[in-house]
């Protein structure tokens, strides 16, 4: 019997109280992220959590896809000293450089340890004297690069402002002409403080941080953020309210996947399918709009269901707009596969390897695409999501194609399963009332976004409120695949590549 | 060849009529400027500028409703137990003044004016602009880009997004200005040829929308740079922004002005 196994285990969108998760040793604690990690699972949050005396908490949560399972372990840091994981375990490198940048945490033999986000730690440590200017955040994009030195080898720096109407980033290329020998991403300039404006809520404004933290992904991210709270308060949710919110999750995917296509065919000059699909995603966007008045979803979930409700005239109207916008998305992506000039831009371009994404722990579409059968809606269904399946779309050559055809195939999928559900819309109230959230309880939510599973976890104070509140973005998991992607190609092909993974800065930032 | 040429007749001709024609229809549910009625109020109620997430509503003497915080949520529709909350259906919100973004109750919006004559005369038939997002959330980025698509086909306009700020005319800002964007956003500013515009784009750049008071914003663009559009929103509706857009060149009339 393995440690992990003997952790407290919950399915998603479940809580738990805080004293069923053992307090273990940093020891035992690793233990067991290493042996879950060597038998297949995958950590989906690690961060810190300072107690009222300012002892500092780690928590980790360990996905178990094939059971549906999330472990939780804890352990206590007493003299913010952490040996780090990473060497031998890769997929916690940024979690563990994440735990340093909030928490002030020495992480000892981290091979990379460097800021994440440039941000000031969100829990200072109660001492004086030597930590008294430790609040200060270095500037952003300021530290020290890898460097590859050496005849003809020469740096490319680009960012934070950088080409198109696109999020700040700043990206290090080390090159020997053409080829890119290495690139380095460094992030943080969309930082706003959302985890920490999140500590002691929920309020008012809670909801908001949920909706905006990455603004395409606002149902995904509203979902999850409700779901942390259902789950604290034991709230059920009707089947209408979790219908309503299955269909706009797929018409997020769809608008985003849409686009996607249409941007990865703009980048390689085959303004045909670009054209269509650019107007086609809008059009998407617009169908998100008739739910609730935002073509973002903004203000459609809440705790306890949806807020605005379908009536048959709606329901009839996306009908219509479905089989219309769906016939003229099918025409418009056919056209990349039979065009050859496109294929030749598509096939063999950005590999990465199913090896490089087990280590590294990729999500969604770009583990999909390395033959991955990773999928949040499968692995760890919540909501309509238990009751109706969508199938599991995988292709194996981890390319900037195979990332293009997983799209293709889950827009696909995603009609069928808006418009069954829009033809089988059950009847009901569209609310149900929420409590008060359980103090002293841990609540995880998985959600399968569109970029690949949206994490949050929730930890209630005594008096129900959060003392921590964790936010994942997939982009959080992904943005080192991007930095593999490019490894040995052509510097001209990064546009590519980074479309093909359209990754979130500001749902990494947050 | 011959399949393009089939899709592109299927799909048919999509860039909209408007201006000179009729704008899309707006969703159902779409929430324009709020509007509150005082007589439905009960003596002493506070219940929707409390629920408001970023204190956009004061009830004084008269009710004011700042615009530039409004985030278009409903919760104060929701906190109002008599339901005198309601939202306009009209898209047309751009203004030039951040002052004139405070509406007192039952008033209009004193929508953008056009340029002065020098400056709209430089960049009235040509206009490029740079999209800087400094801590936006993708959302008002996403729909000032959709204006690009053929539904919308912003060259007609002779607007266009450019990827350098030194071959651009002006900046739209998204985003509620993070600390970690400020230097870059101020040098993308420095780096634009004068004479010069700024547009402000959502919720979050007029005064750092959900973020406001954060130590981590800087409460919107006006914090960096001078800011001569304010388009509403969270995100702004597509309609809102190229309204915005047309008003401050002066392309909207005469139709948009026989239409108020």
């Amino acid at each position: 019997m393995s440690t992990y196994r003997q952790l407290p285990a919950l399915i998603a969108g479940r809580a738990i109280k805080r004293q069923s998760i053992p307090n273990l040793s940093v020891e035992e604690f690793q233990q067991a992220v290493l042996e879950s990690v060597e038998a297949g699972c995958r950590v989906v949050a690690l961060f810190g959590s300072p107690d009222a005396g300012g002892t500092l908490h780690l928590y980790v949560v360990l996905a178990d896809d094939s059971e549906s399972r999330l472990y939780v372990g804890s352990a206590t840091l007493n003299d913010r000293e952490y040996p780090s994981l990473t060497p031998r375990c890769t997929q916690v490198h940024l979690f563990e450089r994440e735990l340093a940048e909030q928490c002030q945490v020495k992480v000892t033999g981290h091979p990379w340890l460097k800021p994440v986000r440039f941000q000031p730690p969100m829990f200072l440590r109660r001492q004086s004297g030597a930590d008294a200017d430790a609040g200060v955040s270095p500037l952003p994009g300021v530290m020290d690069f890898y460097a590859v030195s050496g005849q003809e080898v020469h740096e490319v720096a680009v960012g934070p402002v950088h080409a198109g109407v696109i999020e700040p980033g700043h990206f290090r290329f080390q090159c020997h002409g053409e080829r890119v020998f290495h690139l380095e991403i460094s992030l943080g300039y969309q930082h706003r403080g959302v985890e920490r404006a999140l500590l002691k809520g929920p309020d008012k404004r809670s909801i908001h941080y949920a909706q905006t933290l990455c603004g395409d992904t606002t149902i995904g991210h509203t979902t999850a953020y409700c779901q942390v709270i259902e789950g604290l308060a034991r709230c059920q949710k009707t089947a209408r309210a979790q219908t309503i919110r299955a269909i706009a999750l797929e018409l997020e995917r769809l608008a985003n996947h849409v686009g996607d296509l249409g941007a990865l065919s703009g980048d390689v000059g085959f303004l045909s399918t670009a054209s269509h699909c650019g107007r086609l995603r809008g059009e998407f966007l617009n169908m998100t709009a008739t739910l609730c008045g935002s073509r973002f979803g903004r203000g459609l979930i809440c705790p306890g269901g949806v807020h605005f409700d379908l009536d048959a005239a709606a329901v009839e109207s996306l009908l219509a707009r479905l089989d219309i916008c769906g016939r003229q998305t099918r025409q418009a992506i056919k056209l990349l596969w039979n065009s050859s000039s496109v294929m030749a831009r598509f096939e063999e371009i950005g590999v990465v390897s199913t090896a490089v994404a087990v280590e590294l722990g990729l999500v969604g579409p770009a583990a999909r695409a390395c033959g991955l059968a990773r999928d949040a809606r499968h692995d760890h269904p919540s909501g309509l999501f238990r009751f109706m399946h969508i199938p599991v779309s995988v292709w194996d050559s981890g390319d900037v194609f195979a990332r293009a055809y997983i799209r293709w195939l889950e827009i696909q999928r995603s009609l069928d399963f808006i418009q069954t559900q829009l033809r089988s819309l059950p009847a009901g109230a569209i609310n149900s009332a929420v409590g008060n959230l359980a103090p002293d309880h841990l609540a995880v939510a998985m959600v399968e976004g569109w970029r690949g599973e949206v994490c949050h976890v929730a930890l209630t104070d005594t008096s129900g409120r959060f003392e921590r509140y964790k936010v994942t973005d997939p982009s959080f998991h992904n943005w080192a695949g991007l930095a593999m992607a490019v490894r040995q190609a052509e510097i001209s092909d990064f546009p590519l590549c980074n479309k093909s993974f359209s990754l979130s800065y500001c749902g990494h930032d947050l | 060849m011959l399949d393009i040429l089939i899709v592109r007749l299927q799909q048919g001709h999509k860039t909209i009529a408007y201006p000179n024609g009729e704008p899309p229809p707006l969703p159902p549910h779409f929430r324009g400027l709020p509007v509150l009625d005082p007589s439905k109020c009960p003596q002493g109620c506070q219940a929707c500028a409390d629920s408001c997430p970023t204190q956009a509503i004061a009830l004084r003497q008269t009710p004011l409703v700042d615009v530039g915080k409004c985030l278009f949520c409903t919760q104060c529709q929701q906190a109002c137990p008599q339901g005198a909350i309601t939202y306009q259906a009209d898209y047309k919100m751009a203004v030039r003044r951040r002052e004139d973004m405070l509406v007192p109750l039952g008033e209009k919006l004193a929508l953008a004016h056009e340029l002065d004559g020098k400056i709209r005369k430089l960049l009235g038939r040509s206009l490029k602009l740079r999209v800087v997002s400094a801590g936006g959330c993708n959302a008002c980025e996403a729909d000032v880009n959709v204006l690009t698509t053929i539904g919308w086909d912003l060259g007609r306009f002779g607007i266009d997004y450019v990827a350098s700020p030194r071959h651009a005319d002006g900046l739209i800002i998204t985003g509620a200005v993070s600390e970690n964007m400020k230097l870059a956003l101020k040098k993308t500013y420095d780096a634009v040829p004068d004479p010069k515009i700024v547009i402000a784009v959502g919720a979050c750049a007029i005064s750092g929308g959900p973020y406001i008071d954060h130590p981590e914003v800087l409460n919107g663009a006006s914090a960096v740079v001078p800011v001569d559009l304010f388009i509403p929103g969270c995100p702004p509706h597509p309609l809102t922004i190229l309204d915005g857009l047309l008003r401050l060149l002066g392309k909207l009339k005469p139709a948009g002005a026989a239409a108020e």
